[in-house]
């Protein structure tokens, strides 16, 4: 690794989410502090045979603002959020690139399952009506690539291109590959995060072949109720959050507004089980430790994290087995660590999460107010942590953690510093 | 125009997402109403469908604005 002497810092200048609790990075804040859910009954396609008929579907996405009327057609869904995304975040950021910076700058993104809904339409026209029947468009509007990289044709980024594809950990790693390329390469700014739009049937059935799902359809708002006794399972949603990240120098010169450093990134594997993780979340702590290891060039210790986003997607391992690890990585630092799971108001955005988790950790920082962990009335007696019960909290915070962790094992963590430290 | 021409401008009008009345006979797929390669195999499938035809590449490859569409599918009714 070449790394600059001193290293690079890194700046995260602009931010976007299209989330179930609100479209935009103010009114999906705005519904995070009050401690809403996005969840409710599925409109997407009648679930009726499902076993889950809820889900956290985003309200009036219309992106007309956005793309014309012919992309909107070509993309799937998945790809309009990833470019309406994008593109917020980098009007957000007040960057704009010129030619020079357009050679370099480029967009890493992560997304777990890409077009499932395009597969399922083009697979229905093949049994039904034959293989001439299949659109042109079918590979392009699928294959997960083509998020970021209809966002690059849209706004003509020219650097490196790809997607991560590691499940619910996906834009976690995403935005830490991000990250190090601006550290330790020199790339001058990135676009990241992740995208994910799989509200189907195919998927819910998957999922919920698997037991995953939450199956409280009775009460959507109340379905994710992550480190809670009653937990039975993640409620799938859909969105995207992006950031624009930048070289600190680059950012400061030009007077961009910081939301936070990104301190350190760290990834591991289970090597374990397909879905499952080992007993004493081994693979999260590995996580957890080698971002910390990453942040500590910029000086940043262990003691100095006071909050972590937590993956807690409500389902009865994961939470339990996170709550292991942070235990175990943090000792007893662990009891005044502030945790919270974001999940439960957004819902689980698969791939996406990470994206949308790592704004929220920058924008917990920038305005030192926690987002609470909503639906905790009977905390799990083996979730015995601060999980900022149902109401935001205050808080002067150095830095914070952001983990995510997928099927496969797959692991990330994410470490942010508040800019006035 | 005739009814087989108003369907065509339907097609063209709905795949390429233009506007109808911008759609004129002489409209060329790709120089004036912004079709690139992989609309106009979606659009000879459109036009497949629309008329329960089958276009044969060689066909296709000489269908490039509206009057040519029309002007093959009539061949076809003749």
């Amino acid at each position: 690794m070449t790394r600059s002497n001193p290293p690079r810092r890194v700046a995260v200048t602009g931010a976007s989410l299209l989330t179930p609790v609100g479209n935009s990075l103010t009114s999906a804040w705005a519904a995070l502090v009050a401690g809403q859910s996005g969840v409710g009954p599925i409109t997407k396609f009648d679930p009726t045979g499902h076993k889950t008929a809820i889900a956290g579907e985003l309200k009036d996405f219309n992106p007309e603002n956005y793309l014309n009327k012919k992309a909107t057609k070509r993309f799937d869904l998945f790809i309009q959020y990833s470019v309406v995304a994008a593109k917020m975040a980098l009007s957000d950021s007040g960057l704009n690139p010129d030619a020079e910076l357009t050679e370099k700058m480029g967009c890493i993104m992560g997304c777990g399952l890409g077009g499932l809904s395009t597969i399922e339409t083009n697979h229905e026209v093949l049994l039904k009506r034959g293989p001439d029947r299949i659109s042109p468009f079918f590979i392009p509007m699928m294959i997960g690539n083509m998020g970021p990289g209809q966002v690059a044709i849209e706004l003509g980024l020219k650097g490196p291109n790809f997607l991560v594809t590691t499940a619910c950990s996906a834009a976690t790693h995403a935005i830490g590959w991000a990250f190090q390329l601006i550290r330790d390469q020199g790339y001058p700014a990135m676009l990241t995060g992740g995208a994910e739009a799989v509200i189907t049937p195919l998927a819910i059935a998957g999922f919920n072949a698997l037991n995953a799902l939450s199956t409280r359809n009775h009460d959507p708002a109340g379905a994710s109720r992550p480190f809670d006794k009653d937990r039975d399972g993640f409620v799938i949603s859909e969105g995207a959050g992006l950031m624009v990240l930048e070289e600190w120098e680059h950012a400061v010169t030009r007077g961009a507004e910081i939301y936070a450093e990104v301190a350190g990134f760290g990834a591991s594997c289970d090597a374990y089980h397909m879905t499952a993780p080992p007993e004493n979340g081994q693979g999260a702590v590995l996580a957890m430790r080698a971002a910390l290891d990453d942040a500590a060039a910029t000086d940043l210790s262990l003691a100095d994290i006071g909050y972590i986003n937590a993956h807690g997607t409500s389902t009865g391992l994961n939470d339990l087995i996170e709550t292991r690890a942070i235990k175990a990585v943090f000792g007893r630092q662990a009891e005044k660590l502030a945790i919270s799971s974001t999940k439960s108001m957004t819902g689980h955005l698969l791939g996406a999460a990470g994206g949308v988790e790592g704004v929220i950790t920058a924008l917990t920082l920038k305005k030192g107010l926690i987002p609470p962990t909503i639906n905790l009335d009977t905390p799990d007696p083996e979730c015995d942590l601060d999980y900022v019960p149902k109401v935001a909290r205050r808080a002067n915070l150095t830095a914070a953690m952001s983990n995510s962790f997928g099927f496969g094992g797959t692991n990330g963590c994410l470490i942010f510093k508040a800019h006035s430290c | 125009m005739s009814d087989i021409t108003a369907r065509v401008i339907n097609v063209v009008a709905e795949q390429l997402s233009v506007d109808a009345t911008e759609i004129r006979p002489e409209s060329s797929f790709q120089d004036d109403l912004g079709a690139d390669s992989l609309d106009l195999v979606e659009l000879i499938m459109a036009m497949e469908e629309e008329f329960d035809i089958k276009i044969d590449d060689d066909a296709a490859q000489k269908i490039k604005t509206v009057q040519n569409a029309v002007s093959f599918i009539n061949s076809l009714s003749k």
